[in-house]
């Protein structure tokens, strides 16, 4: 990145295609080259218009106080921010945002690891039925699935009723009205939705596994756990460090379900910290300045975790 | 198989991950109490329900404004990454390199951090309520970018110059050589964009303010908003809002693990 603003020496060019003098737009090479720009134009302009743009507009919205549109910049000019640490609801749905995280990334992962190893066996068979129906959840989406699991976490509904026909409970649990089985059932919720997804990037990674080092490590007299263990493992790291970023990302900015599925139920409890900032920017008083202030924690979290997953990943070598 | 254990994990596994599904059919042709008492097979309330259903919802017009926004996202994105992934192969330079690292750092921008800003640029212009401003924001995506500049790695440069000799200009290059030569890839990218378009929950609850543009995924999302909910209806009209990305799914389920996974080398 500190290349970015510094003047940069022409490099020779890897195609080979442009001639020695080729920056002039006269030559055929330069006038290559900037169609190759060209080509690049709108995709680059469109996401500095929709992704750089609005974030760096969120910076300076978090400077700001005011309704609606009349907004001016607060005083201090981190009021926003300080505020921030006396919201007691804003810790609550961080800290709820952040158990989803620690609790179902791994447990998906490590599902996703092993059911990948199952269905990578060759001697599995219909491995495209199972497949199939494991990577099924996928198809359906975040709102639909979580209504479906709302239906069926409902006080009177399929799961008590199957719990006390079983006899494992005496009376019907309110899954969706006490704070930790509202947020067991989101996890378990995100758990079904995604485990399939991430099996997925792993049946890839595997099939770029040299088979003969599984089989030496069987030659060798390796049973089947110590053979995932170091022979398969170490190769999957690369996937396994982009599942962890992916999943990382993709909880901490968890919405859908929150809304859908607990309401964020009771009293804010199973509230996700994107569910949050929705309600503060678009429900009862809306405060964009504040919104944007709790945004950007959420973006320094995303970053700051994706920072640090790199850093293991890279050094466990 | 080598052992019981695995394939009975297996087996569980893949249970859990279908039964939810079949819940949702099943409780389709169910009335709620049928719904609630865990009836787990087939009823007939399918027209009671889809009527129910039409009387307290505009399906109509849900299913439209869902269908113009997920194939808009589709052509329009599909055309801007795929020329986008073609520049940066054929044309590779140091440069562009840069700028593919700068676009790829917009994948770890979170939504929540640009909404706001988006939702005021866009109501400043007039546009809350259309479905341009729906489709916008997702048409230029790093990681479809990805997908085609990495699919373009196995186009054979040859062809390129080849075509060059016979006097092809560079846009016709893209448009007749490159596009048919890669459908696969364009079929896999198609269906990702498709269905993370027509699933898209968030922004389009943020800026689709008049009802009557609401999309499928908003349309469910009210019906457990009122005082009672009809579980069979609400199960119906979730089953509607899968059922074109389950079909999808099924019929192209290579292509789509194809898409998710492919920018990854």
């Amino acid at each position: 990145m500190s290349t970015q603003l510094t003047p940069v020496v022409p490099a020779p060019d890897h195609q080979d295609e442009r001639p020695p003098s080729g920056r002039g737009f006269s030559s055929l090479g330069g006038r290559r080259s900037l169609t190759g720009w060209v080509f690049l134009l709108p995709a680059a302009l469109l996401i500095l218009v929709m992704n750089f743009w609005p974030m760096f507009q969120a910076f300076i919205l978090s400077l700001q106080t005011g309704r609606g549109a009349q907004l001016s910049f607060a005083e201090p000019l981190w009021f926003n921010y300080q505020r921030m640490l006396a919201d007691q609801t804003f810790w609550m749905t961080l800290r709820t945002t952040l158990l989803y995280l620690v609790i179902q990334v791994p447990i998906m992962l490590v599902l996703a690891l092993v059911l990948a190893n199952i269905l990578n066996n060759p001697r599995l068979r219909f491995k495209g039925m199972w497949r199939t129906a494991i990577f099924l959840p996928c198809a359906v989406s975040l709102v639909s699935y979580a209504l479906v699991f709302r239906t069926m976490f409902a006080t009177d509904g399929l799961v008590n009723d199957v719990l006390t026909g079983m006899n494992l409970i005496d009376s019907p649990i309110n899954w969706l009205g006490q704070t930790q089985t509202a947020q067991f059932v989101i996890i378990i919720g995100l758990l079904w939705r995604w485990t399939g997804y991430n099996m997925v990037f792993y049946l890839a990674g595997l099939q770029n596994i040299d088979h003969s080092t599984i089989e030496a490590a069987k030659v060798d007299g390796a049973n089947a756990v110590k053979t995932f263990w170091y022979v398969t493992l170490p190769q999957l790291k690369p996937m396994i460090l982009l599942t962890a970023i992916m999943s990382t990302n993709g909880t901490i900015q968890l919405f859908d379900e929150s809304y859908n599925l607990t309401a964020g139920g009771p009293a804010y409890t199973s509230m996700s910290v994107s569910h949050y900032l929705y309600e503060v920017s678009f429900v009862q008083n809306p405060n964009f300045g504040y919104a944007a202030a709790i945004s950007y924690v959420i973006l320094v979290i995303v970053a700051l975790l994706a920072a640090i997953q790199l850093k293991v990943g890279d050094k466990r070598d | 198989m080598r052992s019981v254990p695995s394939l009975v994990f297996l087996t569980v596994a893949a249970l859990a991950s279908v039964f939810p599904l079949y819940f949702m059919v099943v409780s389709a042709t169910n009335t709620s109490q049928d719904v609630l008492g865990s009836r787990l097979l087939p009823g007939g309330q399918l027209v009671e329900n889809l009527n129910k259903l039409l009387a307290a919802q505009d399906l109509g017009a849900a299913m439209w404004n869902s269908t113009l926004n997920a194939v808009g996202t589709t052509a329009l994105s599909l055309l801007v990454c795929s020329i986008a992934g073609y520049g940066f192969e054929v044309f590779h330079s140091r440069n562009k390199d840069r700028l593919m690292g700068v676009l790829l750092l917009a994948m770890m921008i979170p939504f929540a951090a640009t909404m706001i800003p988006l939702f005021r640029m866009f109501a400043d212009f007039g546009l809350t309520s259309t479905t341009i401003a729906v489709i916008l924001p997702a048409i230029s995506v790093p990681f479809i970018i990805l997908l085609f500049r990495q699919a373009a790695r196995s186009f054979p440069h040859e062809i390129v110059e080849a075509a060059r000799i016979d006097g092809l200009r560079e846009l016709g290059i893209f448009l007749r050589i490159f596009i048919p030569t890669m459908r696969s890839t364009y079929a896999a990218a198609a269906v990702v964009i498709f269905m993370t378009a027509w699933n898209n929950f968030l922004w389009p609850k943020v800026i689709l303010i008049n009802e009557a543009f609401q999309t499928m995924p908003m349309l469910i999302s009210n019906l457990t908003s009122g005082y009672v909910t009809d579980y069979g209806v609400l199960m119906l009209a979730v089953l509607l809002t899968s059922l074109p990305t389950m079909v999808l799914f099924l019929v192209l389920q290579r292509a789509f693990a194809q898409g998710i996974t492919g920018a990854i080398k």
